[in-house]
């Protein structure tokens, strides 16, 4: 697995990219690389997340990108110029940071008004600015509250405002609403979304949250490992994740493992471990014999098939939650006992019992060949 | 659909009734009552201790400063008499026959705090010089038998003539007096009972005062410049780290004060390590070393190197509380290092910053052992003059006085300091 799956100039060639990483490495303790080779352009008025479990590298880059931590080795470019010896102050970068960093002794009004006023804008502007500015997340009642006085919404949406006053071309965001609960942080994604619509800003997004990813972003860079496992848009980072860590990071995920047994064109057969034959897309393996890990999305199993389907297996339920929408029925499949179908409530009756052996079936192009 | 609504209850006189129709605040009150008493009884040994340790000295201290009874407890009768004086020429023969016959009894008098001596002290506090003149008198005064007690009385010593004498004699027979808080400001009560500046050779107390806040100004703010970036080291290193070197910080709390002052004698003299390393450099030659010690520089070395963990701790809990991002919001705003500094960072460590000054500042005008070993003449603070009227000259009532002053000059810079940050801000850590 490296990052050769991204379009990333890995020659160094200059190309249109508004903010590129060139062969950047990170090291910290001069043992461990914490970014391996990343090499990613972002093009003007994107929003790009990094997506990643905790440790994967995402933030570091991030770091780096807005100057606090330096590369170990390579180059980061904004708008074709190279800013690693650029300090922090003068990148233009807006900040937004996961615990809001309002400084508490400052009003709002003040919190809006200090990049403005380290840059010498006169006060009368400065003061429409940040009006605007605040006008633009609804907060302008707020101006002179303290952070102190505001829920965690608000102050985020203060932050959000803080990084955008002083018109900044490219916004950083790292894990920005993490502090927030379920509701307000959806409400808070399409807020993003539609301030990123509105001032056509370049945005890198930091989650580990993939919902969030899916949401907001143009593309994704899925961050594992110090390294990046598939820099695509949502929907193909969903439909045709490209590796086993990409396919279980993003939704949720059966798998079944196997081995090659035949190649024919994109797809191939794989002969489970219990002895079941399965089609599958090939993705992610090259040879007859490879071991294989089959990846399956739980909407996408169909209980009581019909014959024309691919892919048939015995199954075994062994639990059901009711959902609303949904029904999850988890069930035994071929030795895998967290194997999970959803299976939509459209109000009809359905007899299905814990202990029932059924069937389930799938399109051999929902079934995903990956490195095992 | 069934009605959950909750109906207050109350009462005629609009108290609000719990469920069973007691009034609600009677059923709080009984139900903590319990958790009320224990905390009063945890709390009790620490109250106690405070009153025995802390309230009733201070109180002492206070009523000692204006109370002195030696006048009247060797002159019981004179003390009474005396007042009705009206201070043109002398007493009246009355009042002689009364002083000669307290004198008389006081010479038999051997219970502490009531002997002539006890008042010679007294009253030479005020006219330097007359304490031969009691013990002499004393002595010939057993002799005289009868009146008229004036003239005898001049006849032992012509002072006794002297009008001053007898105004200082009334002044000294009130038990309250104001005298010890002007002898502590560099005041004297001239022969007319007037308040005048003292003598300029004993004008030794306003001066001090002043050079003890200027000292403590000074020890104050190296400890700020030594403590803010240490400080901020400590709080900004891994955990580990930090917590070793704190254990470095906190060192010298675990020696004796002693120690540590006499450590700094070690090296300060002019014989001593610093002076050796200088000369071993070529800085100064062998035969000019340098007076770093029994001085105000001893004493400012020695009490910032005892003081500094005062600042750090409280600078250092603040610190830690503040998240880098805050910087790094500023750096990203457009924020040289400089400007995040001062307008983010430093705002916000105030907390820290005016408990350690305050802590040090407070520390240091009271410090009384270091100026004493390392202080010389010259690097003797107010506490080493109180130190020194309660130990060797026994004028507890001037040390006293001088103690309250500096009590005063504390509450005062709390009240300052209430006023500019509020108390409520301070962060001890």
């Amino acid at each position: 697995m490296s990052g050769n799956q991204n379009n990333g100039s890995a020659d160094g060639s200059q190309n249109d990219a508004y903010v590129s990483f060139q062969r950047v490495q990170k090291s910290y303790d001069g043992e461990i690389l914490v970014v391996k080779d990343l090499n990613l352009d972002i093009a003007q008025g994107e929003f790009i997340t990094m997506l990643g479990p905790s440790g994967s590298g995402k933030t570091t880059c991030l770091m780096m990108l807005a100057g606090f931590e330096p590369a170990t080795n390579g180059e980061i470019f904004i708008g074709g110029r190279s800013i690693n010896h650029i300090p922090p102050h003068k990148r233009g970068i807006g900040m937004v940071f996961q615990n809001y960093a309002l400084f508490p002794h400052m009003s709002i009004g003040e919190n809006l008004a200090f990049p403005l006023e380290v840059r010498k804008m006169n006060k009368a502007d400065a003061e429409k600015q940040v009006k605007r500015a605040l006008d633009m997340v609804q907060m302008g009642d707020f101006i002179n509250r303290r952070p102190a006085q505001l829920s965690g919404g608000q102050q985020q949406r203060i932050a959000l405002s803080r990084a955008l006053v002083f018109e900044p071309e490219l916004v950083l965001m790292d894990e920005p609403l993490g502090a927030l609960d379920k509701q307000l942080r959806e409400h808070m994604q399409y807020e993003i979304k539609h301030i990123h619509e509105n001032l056509g800003v370049t945005v890198v997004y930091v989650t580990h949250d993939q919902s969030e990813a899916l949401t907001m972003s143009d593309r994704i860079a899925v961050f594992n490992d110090g390294v990046i496992q598939q820099l695509s848009s949502p929907d193909d980072l969903y439909e045709r994740p490209q590796n086993a860590f990409v396919a279980q990071f993003i939704g949720e995920n059966n798998k079944l493992s196997g081995t090659v047994t035949k190649i024919n064109g994109d797809t191939c057969t794989v002969k489970l471990d219990d002895g079941g034959v399965l089609e599958a897309d090939k993705v992610n393996v090259s040879a007859v014999g490879d071991r294989t890990l089959l990846s399956l999305r739980p909407e996408r199993v169909e209980i009581d098939p019909t014959s024309d389907m691919d892919d048939i297996l015995d199954a075994k339920i062994e639990e059901l939650i009711y959902l609303g929408d949904h029904i999850r029925v988890r069930m035994n499949v071929a030795g895998n006992d967290e194997f999970i179908a959803k299976v939509r409530n459209r109000g009809e009756k359905r007899d299905l019992k814990k202990g029932q052996t059924i069937k389930v079936g799938w399109s051999s192009s929902d079934c995903k060949a990956l490195d095992a | 659909m069934t009605d959950v609504a909750f109906k207050d209850q109350m009462n005629e006189a609009g108290e609000l009734l719990t469920a069973d129709g007691v009034p609600l605040k009677q059923k709080l009150a009984i139900t903590t009552r319990r958790a009320r008493m224990r905390a009063l009884l945890l709390t009790a040994p620490l109250i106690i201790f405070l009153v025995v340790s802390f309230v009733i000295p201070i109180g002492q201290m206070l009523f000692r400063s204006v109370y002195n009874a030696a006048g009247s407890n060797v002159l019981p009768n004179f003390a009474v008499s005396i007042q009705d004086w009206d201070e043109q020429g002398l007493p009246t023969e009355q009042m002689f026959e009364d002083f000669v016959k307290d004198m008389q009894l006081a010479r038999k008098n051997r219970i502490t705090g009531k002997t002539v001596g006890n008042l010679a002290t007294r009253v030479n506090y005020e006219i330097p010089g007359t304490r031969s003149l009691f013990t002499k008198s004393s002595r010939k005064l057993s002799k005289v038998t009868e009146g008229p007690y004036k003239e005898a009385l001049i006849k032992i010593d012509k002072k006794w003539n002297d009008p001053g004498l007898w105004i200082a004699l009334k002044r000294v027979t009130k038990d309250i007096t104001p005298y010890f808080y002007l002898a502590a400001l560099d005041y004297k009560y001239d022969e007319k009972g007037d308040i005048v500046a003292a003598d300029e050779l004993y004008q030794i107390y306003v001066s001090n005062f002043w050079k003890t806040l200027r000292l403590s100004a000074t020890i104050t703010f190296i400890t700020i410049l030594l403590a803010y970036p240490v400080s901020y080291l400590l709080s900004t290193l891994p955990l580990r780290t930090s917590n070793m070197l704190m254990i470095l910080v906190l060192l010298p709390f675990w020696t004796s004060l002693l120690v540590r002052t006499t450590a700094w004698i070690a090296i300060l003299q002019t014989e001593g390590m610093a002076n050796d390393i200088l000369v071993f450099i070529g800085i100064i030659g062998d035969d000019n070393r340098v007076q770093m010690i029994y001085n105000q520089t001893g004493t400012i070395i020695a009490m910032v190197h005892i003081l500094l963990p005062f600042m750090i701790l409280p600078l250092f809990s603040v610190m830690k509380t503040i998240p880098p991002s805050y910087m790094r919001a500023a750096r990203s705003m457009g924020a040289t290092p400089f400007t995040a500094f001062r307008r983010i960072y430093l705002p916000q460590t105030l907390p820290g910053l005016a408990a350690g000054t305050l802590l040090v500042f407070i520390l240091a005008i009271g410090f009384y052992i270091t100026p004493a070993l390392v202080g010389g003449e010259d690097g003797l603070l107010i506490s080493n003059l109180i130190a020194y009227h309660i130990q060797k000259s026994l004028n507890w009532s001037l040390g006293a006085a001088l103690g309250t002053i500096l009590l005063i000059i504390v509450l005062v810079l709390y009240w300052l300091y209430n006023k500019l940050v509020g108390i409520d801000k301070l962060s001890f850590g």
